[in-house]
């Protein structure tokens, strides 16, 4: 290849790496959160469970569309500690049963207009992290979970913590991609135990 | 001028690179789209299109696409687009609700009562898409007339993209927003990216395989929101417009190559 043709086109890529390209994430300014919300009150209608109030921003969301989820250190601990308030833990084990906690990482349904509110909902967990090694269907959005509790066991702290990921993965994470799934109203106490279990219970296929 | 370099450049950067890392998903997509259902349901369309009816007692062939009453050619290609007779930015279905209304004189609510359809009977408007799509196959896609709406538009589709919200906080980035990811076994697409988005972008109107539906960019934007566990898009809304625009942009330049088959 002609040598000037090659040091031409370096040139023109660098040109190109300084363009602004506008399709990296932006960092939302608040009357673009302003904006937003206001089209979506205009241009969306509530179905089946689905209701209106869903459009409205709360502080943690508010904190990671303002910061293209990369918030300052302090804020995100500010905000981390304020989401470990809004998990309740049970008493005493939180080690439920791993069957039907593979059933509920199976699931996809729950918390859409087309669920039926009251049926029980699932976490979708299979959509975004390897669980168990037998099935081979799973997204990679999240981390794998293999092995999980054979590496990490399963003290009270480690059952603690699984069932506060669980339930808000928010307050360990502020601007975490998983979805707060006790907080948000779509697993119960038992499912989220079962869930524990699932990952952390010796007898469990993720652990074998 | 520049831009056009870049982009020259840079699809000549990627191209080997995207070829060796072809998914087996798309040897499955080229030999079904060998024999496919999706010229039965041009040709349906284009029925739907010289179907008279509406109180006014006509057919939508003299609705105008963008490209004149009745300019089938290149009208897909061009859109969506800024139309002075609506003051506002419309992709192809909220084009052919407005004709629907104005042309036809049919209301909103009857035009939408059943606007996705289903594997036993295709709505009037996937099949109207499909007929319309077909006339735009192998043209080069260049959306928009550069009118400062379209630009409005499409910023405000970049801000929806990227808004999180709703009870599982997300936002089209949480799944659209990384390379190499799945759902499951599904690959995702990062539709702000040029090498991403021309590919799909190309390919709308879709015949899908794995529920035998023909869909819609606007099924696929109000799908996508009953996922995200939000309430419902309102059809043709111009949050959804902004969404469309917003993809079909970063999409610029593709060859249009649909109505396709997917998954």
């Amino acid at each position: 290849m002609n040598r000037t043709l090659i040091l031409a086109a370096v040139a023109l890529l660098a040109a190109c790496a300084a363009a602004p390209t506008g399709t990296e994430r932006p960092k939302a300014t608040a009357g673009d959160l302003a904006q937003v919300t206001a089209v979506l009150k205009r241009d969306f209608r509530e179905r089946g469970q689905a209701k209106m109030e869903r459009v409205e921003l709360d502080e943690v969301q508010r904190l990671c569309n303002m910061h293209a989820d990369n918030p300052p250190a302090e804020l995100a601990r500010r905000a981390e500690e304020q989401q470990l308030k809004t998990i309740r833990f049970p008493q005493g084990s939180l080690i439920g049963d791993w069957k039907r906690g593979e059933r509920i990482a199976q699931s996809g349904r729950g918390s859409m207009w087309s669920d039926k509110p009251g049926v029980q909902d699932g976490g979708s967990c299979y959509n975004c992290h390897q669980i168990q090694p037998r099935e081979s269907a799973f997204g990679t959005l999240g981390p794998s979970l293999a092995g999980f509790g054979k590496l990490r066991g399963n003290s009270p702290e480690m059952q603690r913590y699984v069932y506060g990921r669980i339930y808000n993965s928010k307050a360990f994470n502020a601007c975490s991609q998983m979805p707060r799934m006790g907080h948000a109203g779509t697993l119960n106490e038992q499912q989220i135990k079962d869930l524990v279990a699932l990952l952390l219970d010796p007898a469990s296929p993720v652990n074998q | 001028m520049r831009a056009i370099a870049c982009s020259a450049l840079l699809a000549l950067a990627v191209t080997p690179a995207l070829a060796q890392k072809q998914s087996p998903f798309a040897e499955y997509q080229r030999m079904a789209n060998e024999n496919s259902p999706i010229e039965l349901f041009e040709i349906l369309g284009e029925e739907a299109w010289k179907k008279r009816q509406g109180t006014k007692n006509v057919s939508l062939e003299q609705c105008d696409l963008g490209q004149g009453p009745g300019v089938l050619k290149g009208a897909y290609a061009g859109l969506p687009r800024y139309f002075a007779d609506a003051d506002r930015v419309m992709d192809l279905e909220t084009r052919l609700l407005h004709c629907m209304m104005t042309l036809q004189g049919r209301s909103r609510e009857e035009a939408t009562k059943r606007v996705f359809g289903n594997a036993d009977n295709p709505s009037e408007m996937a099949l109207l898409s499909a007929y319309i799509a077909r006339a735009s196959n192998g043209m080069p896609m260049r959306p928009g007339s550069g009118h400062p709406k379209e630009r409005a538009t499409i910023e405000l589709g970049q801000k929806l993209y990227f808004h999180r919200a709703g009870p599982w906080d997300f936002s089209c980035a949480s799944c659209h927003g990384e390379e190499d990811k799945r759902i499951r076994m599904s690959e995702l697409p990062v539709l702000y990216k040029p090498e991403h988005a021309r590919p799909m972008l190309s390919t709308w109107p879709s015949y899908r395989v794995s529920t035998s539906v023909l869909v819609t960019l606007q099924w696929r934007m109000n799908d996508c929101y009953r996922q995200m566990r939000m309430p419902e898009p309102v059809y043709g809304s111009e949050a959804t417009v902004a969404l469309i625009s917003f993809m079909t942009k970063a999409a610029e330049g593709a060859t249009y190559r649909g109505p396709a088959i997917k998954r």
